[in-house]
């Protein structure tokens, strides 16, 4: 039997019908087309899925989508503030060299806004464990790591100049 | 990657979930957090007919804490929130250590203290600390309720003293005994997010220098979660020396019968237990002179 759930994804409203074996990654990407989130280990080890869901880094490959009715998402898709403009996480990503393949970039930059959401300054340590619940196979961690610091401080200042 | 089908229930009290899991009989599983459940369905090791989602019961992820009555963590508190809940850092560090060393960043927004329990790993992060603490599970069936002291709760790898009506609803933990510390102390290849190598919780009560009462568990070295009553008995009633607890990471070492595995192999395991067992009493002994 098919559930109705309302979700909210990047601002948007959607009310959808979905199966319950099915996972709020695969709504995102093929009911939803929002391709930006991957699909990789299907255990919570890659972090190749990470959304976030009322403020909190959750795993989307291990979230069913009934499980998140009524929730709100964002997604990478909704981390830039426009079309022509980018996050500044994603200006920094650029900037540092912290895509390679750009597999894991998604849910790297998504956990790199759920630690920043909570810790401004964040520590190259803080940064890592941070990131410990991602992989990415190209290893580019410095860079990663070295475009998260980047941006963090860009971010607190354009804050101060506000 | 396409989970197998099965019908889904999200009640929204415990009388109903209970009601569920009776009736829909030995295909039905709980979901709490989903780390664990829906990783084993994702890869084809578990085919669940109904699943029963308990998120969305009221205050199931209440977490109290008084000074008479102890810790009460309930079935759907996040690892996340016992983690940084400041009661728990304030009296019980251990507790919250345990959670914030479990899996990594999301797993801990999703997953559950009472779902690594249940899941009954040998290497739950948080059996140990928890088991030294003598903390219980309360467990809730369809007309019954009991409380069951944690370390009766584990059986063997995946399985628990749970009766297939019953739901763990929470995890009680006696107050803070006066003069006592505790520690949490594991070891992984990766340090992060891997499964723990061995791990070791430890609870101790001081008088002055003197060991009063000892309780120490090792995770990952054996089917469950084991106790090193030799170790404890080398410290209970003693003065705490670095002598005496080196001897009783030995005489914990002794006693452990890990297995040799992926992770680690049965001599390193050992020979980790009498390393990390003196490092949780090391800390244990000053949390409980620091009181």
């Amino acid at each position: 039997m098919k559930h109705l759930i309302e979700i909210t994804v990047n601002g948007d409203t959607y009310s959808l019908a979905v199966d319950p074996w099915r996972t709020l990654n695969e709504v995102l990407r093929e009911d939803l087309n929002l391709t930006g989130t991957k699909l990789g280990c299907g255990s919570g080890d890659c972090g190749a899925c990470t959304v976030i869901v009322d403020g909190r880094s959750v795993s989307s490959c291990l979230t069913l989508a009934v499980e998140v009715q009524g929730k709100e998402i964002q997604t990478v898709e909704g981390l830039a503030p426009s079309g022509n403009q980018l996050h500044p996480i994603q200006e920094a990503f650029i900037e540092n060299g912290a895509i390679q393949c750009g597999f894991c970039t998604s849910g790297m930059e998504m956990s790199a806004a759920y630690l920043l959401s909570r810790n401004n300054s964040p520590t190259k340590q803080e940064i890592r464990e941070g990131l410990s619940g991602h992989l990415c196979r190209c290893t580019g961690y410095i860079q990663i790591v070295d475009a998260i610091a980047d941006a963090a401080s860009k971010m607190k200042e354009s804050h101060k100049g506000e | 990657m396409t989970l197998p089908k099965f019908e889904y229930f999200a009640p929204e009290s415990l009388e109903e979930a209970s009601r569920l899991l009776a009736e829909n009989g030995p295909g039905a599983h709980l979901l709490a957090g989903g780390t664990d459940l829906l990783v084993k369905m994702n890869h084809g090791l578990l085919k669940p007919t109904t699943v029963i989602a308990l998120k969305r019961i009221p205050g199931l992820n209440a977490i109290a804490f008084d000074s008479d009555q102890g810790l009460r963590i309930g079935a759907t508190a996040l690892l996340s929130d016992v983690a940084s809940h400041p009661d728990i850092l304030t009296h019980y560090p251990a507790v919250a250590a345990a959670a914030r060393e479990t899996a990594n960043v999301q797993v801990r927004n999703m997953g559950t203290i009472t779902g690594n329990l249940c899941n009954a790993a040998p290497s739950a992060d948080n059996a140990p600390t928890l088991l030294a603490l003598n903390a219980e599970v309360i467990l809730t069936g369809s007309d019954s309720e009991r409380q069951l002291p944690l370390d009766q709760f584990f059986k063997g790898p995946g399985e628990t003293e749970r009766r297939p009506d019953e739901i763990v609803t929470a995890i009680w933990v006696p107050p803070p005994v006066p003069h006592s510390g505790m520690s949490y102390q594991h070891i992984s290849a990766r340090g992060k997010v891997d499964i723990s190598a061995v791990c070791v919780g430890a609870m101790v009560v001081m008088a002055k220098e003197t060991c009063q009462e000892a309780r120490i568990f090792l995770g990952a070295v054996g089917p469950t979660p084991l106790r090193a009553a030799g170790a404890e008995g080398i410290i209970r009633g003693e003065t705490l020396t670095e002598e005496r607890i080196e001897t009783a990471g030995d005489q914990a070492s002794d006693e452990c019968r890990p297995i040799t595995d992926v992770r680690a192999s049965a001599e390193y395991r050992k020979k980790m237990v009498a390393v990390l067992t003196r490092r949780a009493l090391q800390e244990a002994r000053e949390r409980a002179l620091s009181r």
